[in-house]
């Protein structure tokens, strides 16, 4: 079983603070921890499982600069065997179709029996890239897979819907995967890991080398482009409690207790 | 013939979804500006009580019946609706940003060069420019973006969005059954199997009066029973966001959000949760809202009454204490 694996680098903007720069279309980057996507790293776990599993080669794929090679050695910690990034100057000017086209072109000349990807990326969450690269491959799809069970030449995946229900498919390989968290549990990275990490290679290439040329890329040929970012409007008038953790306790219990809670 | 607005009406088992009427809401707020008809898309097969339903929303309820779109499998309905909207040509087609639309729209999109915005909490039209807005990094920033110049568009709208209302004048609507042609030997690379619905719970916390509910900010499985302690003086039943059913530490039926419960309590207490809106579309009807978090730029507090910036394990123990005061003098002990 090979597998092609879509990782990308994010900021973790979960508990960080964000701000708008000063050109209101992209963040203030200062500060901003980068990482692997955390849905990217349950579709890397769940890839490597199926080698361990199977046999075949795990290869991750990304797009950008040296800025993002930290990620690939990370990814090849955790169990892949190659790494190839297309280069690419600025990443966040690509829309989810542009980037989508140029994994599509990496990808095309590789040797995969299935693909996947994150649901979404944690920066942007379009969850569209998996799809549309199975389209441009002429493969079958399944998104927000919560369980990969390989039998001769099919795959029975479970999907994710709404409410605690699930789906049951059954897809021909090769197929593509957009894999959700929870899946699984991702491994931690070991000693061992790290040294492998660093004798291996990460491959390089420039747009011309997967086929594309930069008119491919042109911003027109895209779908989107930013506009404009803004601090979203408040949904409910929210009240902030100050005080020392004791005082802001009493606050709290006596705002419990004028409602009848307790 | 001036181009329409395609819903595209999500249902399970023939059952329509509230996304779509969610969606219509706004598709017929957009086409009455542009002067233009809503049509409601129904793909299904035996679906004559949905069109019927959806024809109190909408002027124009078009229906395609096939014993192969019985079940939802996006390859299958990628095929129909391709030749439906080569016929008609539509000027904007909607899909719930759902397990559904995930799975659609992005490659009905590209294979018809259609651009797409998916998971929009706005859409609207200045001049000849179609802008959309959507959320990014875990809902910190709303992004406005203008959409490629097309004479076709389609957005995956956010669910729980808009009101989803009946129009306020009675319509007159017609419903249509259309036949398209789509080959008899479909091949698709994907078969439906089945359905999984959720297993019963041990406790259901949909009818919990008083809810304590702990995401990522707990850091570790064995500070749970902290939080414990306080649900049980408060007499609340303990819920979680996604991270922490995901890493193992609480079972699924806890989870509050769009792919967990959706919870109405009197009081929701949400303890170290962000506030990514997959979590708070479960819980923004609750009653009363407090946030304890120690990041103030947290998007939980948007969605909060009262808002507590600090450390939850510092404030969950004072709270518990306090509680325990009040409620020994209140009994006069």
């Amino acid at each position: 079983m090979d597998i092609v694996v879509c990782v990308k680098q994010v900021p973790e903007t979960a508990e960080a603070e964000i701000k708008i720069a000063p050109d209101s279309k992209t963040i203030e980057t200062a500060g901003l921890v980068y990482d692997i996507n955390e849905w990217d790293v349950y579709a890397l776990e769940e890839a490597v499982r199926i080698k361990e599993k199977f046999g075949g080669h795990v290869t991750v794929v990304t797009i950008g600069s040296e800025d993002v090679d930290s990620i690939l050695r990370k990814c090849l910690a955790r169990g892949a065997d190659r790494a190839v990034r297309v280069a690419y100057p600025n990443v966040s000017r690509l829309d989810p179709f542009l980037t989508a086209k140029i994994l599509h072109a990496a990808i095309k000349e590789m040797h995969y029996d299935i693909i996947l990807t994150g649901v979404q990326a944690g920066d942007d969450c379009y969850a569209v890239t998996g799809p549309i690269i199975a389209e441009m491959l002429g493969i079958p799809h399944a998104t927000m897979v919560k369980k990969i069970e390989l039998e001769s030449g099919v795959a029975r995946v479970v999907r994710e819907l709404e409410g605690g229900w699930e789906e049951i498919l059954e897809v021909k390989l090769p197929a593509l995967f957009t894999v959700q968290t929870g899946i699984n549990e991702p491994r931690y990275i070991s000693i061992m890991g790290i040294r492998r990490a660093m004798q291996k290679e990460i491959t390089v290439k420039n747009l011309a080398e997967i086929g594309l040329s930069s008119a491919d890329i042109n911003e027109d040929n895209g779908w989107l482009y930013m506009d404009k970012l803004f601090i979203p409007p408040v949904e409910r008038k929210v009240e902030f409690l100050r005080g020392s953790p004791d005082e802001v306790a009493a606050k709290l219990v006596a705002i419990l207790r004028s409602r009848r809670i307790i | 013939m001036v181009a329409e607005i395609f819903v595209l009406a999500e249902h399970r088992q023939g059952i329509i979804r509230d996304i779509t009427y969610e969606m219509l809401t706004k598709a017929r707020e957009t086409a009455q500006k542009r002067n233009i008809m809503v049509v409601s898309v129904l793909l299904g097969n035996d679906v004559d009580k949905g069109a019927e339903i959806l024809s109190e929303y909408v002027e124009k309820v078009l229906v395609i019946e096939d014993p192969r779109l019985e079940n939802f499998n996006s390859d299958v309905y990628q095929r129909f609706l391709t030749a439906l909207i080569n016929k008609y040509k539509p000027w904007l087609i909607m899909m719930g940003h759902t397990s559904y639309g995930i799975e659609l729209a992005p490659r009905l999109a590209a294979s018809l060069n259609i651009p797409l915005a998916t998971d929009c909490i706005d859409f609207f039209l200045e001049g000849e420019e179609f802008f959309v807005v959507r959320q990014m990094y875990n809902g910190k920033v709303n992004a406005r973006l203008r959409m490629r110049r097309a004479e076709t568009y389609m957005v995956t709208v956010r669910p729980a969005t808009f009101a989803a209302a009946k129009p306020q004048t009675q319509i007159k609507s017609m419903i249509i059954k259309e036949k398209v042609a789509v080959e008899d030997d479909l091949k698709v690379g994907k078969r439906f199997i089945g359905y999984a619905c959720p297993p019963p719970s041990a406790v259901d916390i949909t009818t919990a009066e008083k809810i304590v509910s702990i995401g990522r900010g707990i850091k570790d499985a064995s500070n749970i029973p902290m939080v414990e302690e306080l649900a049980k003086v408060l007499g609340a039943s303990l819920a979680c966001s996604r991270p922490i059913v995901d890493k193992g530490w609480m079972p699924s039926d806890r989870q509050v959000g769009n792919s967990g419960k959706i919870v109405k309590p009197k009081l929701y207490m949400a303890l170290g949760i962000s506030g990514a809106f997959q979590h708070v579309m479960g819980l923004k009807n609750s009653e009363l809202i407090i946030a304890i978090n120690k990041d103030p730029n947290a998007p939980i507090f948007n969605f909060s009454d009262y808002a507590v910036v600090d450390d939850l394990f510092k404030v969950v123990p004072a709270l518990k204490n306090k509680i325990l005061e009040a409620v020994s003098q209140s009994r006069g002990v």
